[in-house]
């Protein structure tokens, strides 16, 4: 039997971690670019339809959100499990929508505020009549530049 | 005397930004806002004279979903992977067939003059319709759309839609307006 024989004796001579340290921070500089901060809690459980022909939103800083959905199981004991509009971090009627709006658009500057898009973010089971009476609302504060937010999918999935 | 500086130790700062790094993945998300974007109408003014913009029948097509997400566009019930095509032919109108919506000559700055057709989708639903099936006819009827300005594109650009510049997307979004309407609701269908 043939043996080989090792060239050096005891074992690896260490690894030089000093390039380790260059390599998280680029991983790290990488997820700071493409990434965004979590906004709020979501609330409501959802999945969000599926469409093809979606567009990204551009001015993400001028967007006000409206969630639509079933509430997340800890809070079915509360609120129950029909489908619930959320604003900010809690659950609201639509009558509120009318203040959540006022206050999105105090918070822009007075050139931004005709671009402000509200985002509706709601659940594919939700029925139309909440969302109907959302965009009614809409109208009533003349928010008319919505976005009906859907998930990217393939002709295929639809 | 000063001594000379040893190299610092530079181990920990692997450590250090991996607990940056893993911060940053908790509270980033990925996920962009994508969807589809829509322009409401205003609301009618109540002290308005309601002076009715009547639009002619065969200008309009109507498409309605009901409770059980059936379809029925221009007056037939079908599928919604047929209504595409059934919206382009109505926005198109290539044989200007009577009963399709008429088309204007328009003139279109830095273009010409070009038939905009004058055609008007009128999307209806109830309360009970799910936002799926909502979401999903918006999305053929947008894409309907997006078919013909790209068609229009390649005609009279040679680039689809999304590779021109600016004012040739103007020019086409000119020529061919994305008109769908989303109708005031009717109190239709059992209220939740």
């Amino acid at each position: 039997m043939a043996k080989f024989s090792r060239k050096g004796k005891g074992g690896v001579p260490e690894l030089s971690t000093s390039s380790l340290a260059d390599i998280v921070f680029m991983i790290l500089l990488f997820f700071m670019l493409t990434t965004s901060m979590r906004q709020g809690e979501k609330k409501v459980t959802l999945k969000m339809p599926g469409a093809s022909e979606i567009a990204k939103l551009e001015r993400k800083d001028l967007a006000a959100y409206i969630y639509v959905g079933t509430p997340i199981p800890s809070e079915q004991g509360k609120y129950g499990t029909d489908a619930r509009i959320q604003l900010n971090d809690s659950f609201r009627s639509v009558d509120d929508i009318r203040d959540f709006i006022a206050a999105e658009r105090e918070t822009l500057s007075e050139a931004d505020r005709q671009f402000m898009t509200v985002s509706i973010k709601a659940d594919e089971n939700v029925r139309m009549g909440i969302v109907t009476d959302i965009k009614q609302e809409l109208r009533r504060t003349s928010a008319l530049k919505i976005m009906y937010a859907a998930r990217k999918a393939g002709a295929g999935e639809l | 005397m000063a001594r000379p500086v040893q190299g610092l130790p530079s181990s920990s700062l692997a450590d250090i930004s991996f607990m940056v790094l893993i911060f940053f993945l908790l509270v980033s998300t990925m996920d962009q806002d994508m969807g589809l974007q829509r322009r409401l109408p205003p609301m009618p003014d109540p002290n308005q004279k309601v002076d009715d913009v009547q639009i002619k029948r065969r200008n309009i097509m109507v498409v309605r979903i009901n409770d059980a997400d059936r379809l029925l566009a221009g007056g037939s019930p079908m599928e919604v992977s047929m209504l595409k095509d059934k919206a382009k032919e109505f926005l198109l109108n290539p044989t200007n067939d009577e009963n399709l919506p008429e088309k204007v000559e328009q003139t279109i700055e830095g273009f010409g003059s070009f038939p905009v057709s004058k055609g008007v989708i009128s999307l209806q639903n109830t309360r009970g319709t799910s936002y799926n099936a909502y979401i999903k006819v918006q999305n053929e009827l947008v894409k309907a759309v997006n078919e013909i300005r790209d068609d229009f594109a390649m005609q009279n650009f040679g680039k689809k839609y999304f590779a021109l510049t600016e004012d040739q997307q103007r020019v086409c979004r000119d020529a061919i307006p994305q008109n769908i309407s989303e109708a005031d609701p009717k109190d239709t269908g059992r209220k939740k």
